[in-house]
């Protein structure tokens, strides 16, 4: 998957956990998950759950610290399939 | 110095109607709540029906945000949000609020948190999935979730607790707010109760061989209140809530009022003299309902009618029989007396709450609503209380004063007394 693949397939995950649907339109990898979604802190980890679900992937505690944006979480995402940064 | 307290929003999720307008009809017109259940049958349980509310859970969407409608699943939650933002806008408010409102508090209570919010947690933990649990569940897995939906939906500022006295729950909790207003704390408190009596908790009093099982193939029948055929309550689920006021406020913003809540006491009868963990006894239930008519500064015999607790077991006749020692009347001169769990079953927690909306509705609307399946009334109630008293159909009459009592396990009691607002 490129990165782009993945930003587009995050959208989905991200949709449910944010009400402003005008900042998730514009969303791109510095895009910060809790300043400009304004999703609440407490619902990374669900975030984190459905990525996992979704990729079928596990995420560590430590590379589950890094995700604040969206290109940190691509980067993860793309790590834990096993593909690198791309 | 002391305030009046009046009441001035309702809301009410039903087993016989969700909503104010379709509540009303129904209990003016009889309406049964109890259906079968056809998972109880197929788990071997002895009764069969419950008292379900037809609940649109996806309208909550109009209720809360996406993102908090996204991952609920307790539906004591969804019952009890409802209910509550029911009464607040019935009340003539608005829900979309930036500001913390330091004047108004949240009592609302409950028996148990979601317990099939606790078996997805014990599955996952067991399987060793703890990991995918995620942020939600513990928000309605513990007691005062409903009361933190409510409240953080809101921006209620005051006060915010969940009380639990189980059957008593909903009285004791609308006894709360009505103190904190009264004794100046707050302005207005959103109370009430909910319950969602789910497959477990309906198990475990299955097997207390306290409900009604001889009518499974009859559910609207299956509730008996105060009749020689009764053979147990029926669980029942729903919320409801009221938004009380102190009298001034409500006055100078122009609000409607309903009644007034004149008074109530709670206490217990300490599980001695004849009470236990499932049985009240007779002296706590009596100075329970003496203390609320004389806190209320009424006398027995302006009261006009009884909301019983009446939930159609054994203890239907202690009731009467306490009532009527209370209030010192008997035979033809004695208030009128409704259950109305005969149509809607027992709803635990949400009883007394659903109960008191039905009352204040009762003396908005000048009706007596009927005890549907009442064909056969106790004798050992009718030696007591004259025939005229139980009606089993509406009575079209002027209702001034209503007393509604809860009694629950643990020997506690709630009273209420409900006034037309003069």
């Amino acid at each position: 998957m490129t990165r782009q693949e993945i930003l587009d397939e995050l959208k989905k995950v991200l949709t449910p956990y944010t009400a402003d649907k005008e900042a998730l339109a514009k969303v791109d990898e510095n895009t910060d998950l809790i300043k400009d979604l304004k999703i609440n802190s407490a619902n990374l980890v669900d975030i984190i759950i459905d990525a996992e679900s979704k990729y079928n992937i596990e995420i560590d505690y430590d590379s589950a610290d890094r995700m604040t944006n969206v290109g940190s979480c691509i980067d993860v995402i793309s790590e834990k399939m096993g593909q690198g940064q791309v | 110095m002391s305030k009046r307290v009046v009441v001035t929003g309702l809301g009410v999720v039903s087993p016989n109607g969700v909503g104010i307008p379709d509540f009303l009809n129904a209990i003016q017109n009889g309406v049964s709540g109890i259906r079968f259940m056809p998972l109880y049958e197929e788990l071997k349980f002895s009764c069969q029906v419950a008292g379900t509310p037809l609940f649109d859970w996806e309208g909550l969407r109009n209720y809360i945000s996406e993102v908090s409608f996204y991952g609920l699943k307790a539906r004591g939650i969804g019952y009890g949000l409802q209910a509550a933002l029911d009464a607040w806008t019935d009340a003539g408010n608005q829900i979309e609020n930036d500001e913390t409102d330091w004047d108004t508090g949240c009592i609302f209570g409950n028996s148990i948190a979601d317990t099939e919010a606790m078996k997805n947690v014990i599955t996952r933990v067991d399987n060793k999935e703890v990991k995918k649990l995620g942020s939600r569940v513990v928000e309605q897995a513990m007691n005062s979730g409903v009361t933190s939906y409510i409240s953080g939906r809101l921006g209620l500022g005051n006060k915010v607790a969940t009380n639990s006295a189980a059957c008593a729950t909903g009285t004791q909790a609308i006894l709360m707010g009505y103190e904190y207003i009264k004794h100046g704390y707050a302005k207005r408190m959103l109370v009430g109760s909910t319950e969602h009596v789910d497959t477990y908790v309906f198990g475990a009093f299955d097997s207390m061989r306290v409900l009604s099982r001889k009518f499974n193939d009859q559910p609207e029948r299956a509730s008996r209140p105060m009749s020689a055929s009764a053979g147990g309550f029926i669980p029942g689920s729903g919320s409801a809530a009221l938004v009380l006021e102190d009298l001034d406020y409500a006055l100078a913003r122009g609000a409607k009022i309903y009644a007034e809540v004149l008074g109530g006491s709670s206490n217990s009868g300490g599980q001695r003299g004849g009470g236990s963990m499932t049985a009240p006894a007779p002296a706590g239930v009596i100075r329970c309902i003496e203390e609320s008519i004389r806190l209320s500064g009424i006398k027995p015999e302006q009261i006009d009618l009884i909301s019983g607790h009446l939930t159609a077991t054994l203890a239907d006749k202690f009731e009467i029989q306490n009532w009527s020692t209370a209030l010192k009347r008997s035979g033809d001169d004695f208030p009128f007396v409704n259950s109305l769990k005969s149509m809607i079953g027992h709803s635990l927690s949400a009883a007394g709450s659903i109960e008191s909306v039905a009352a204040i509705l009762q003396i908005e609307h000048g009706f007596v609503h009927p005890n549907i399946n009442l064909e056969d009334p106790n004798p050992e109630i009718t030696n007591i209380i004259g025939n005229n008293c139980l009606p089993t159909t509406i009575v079209k009459t002027d209702v001034n004063i209503v007393a509604k009592a809860n009694f629950g396990f643990g020997d506690v009691n709630s009273c209420l007394i409900f006034s037309k607002f003069n």
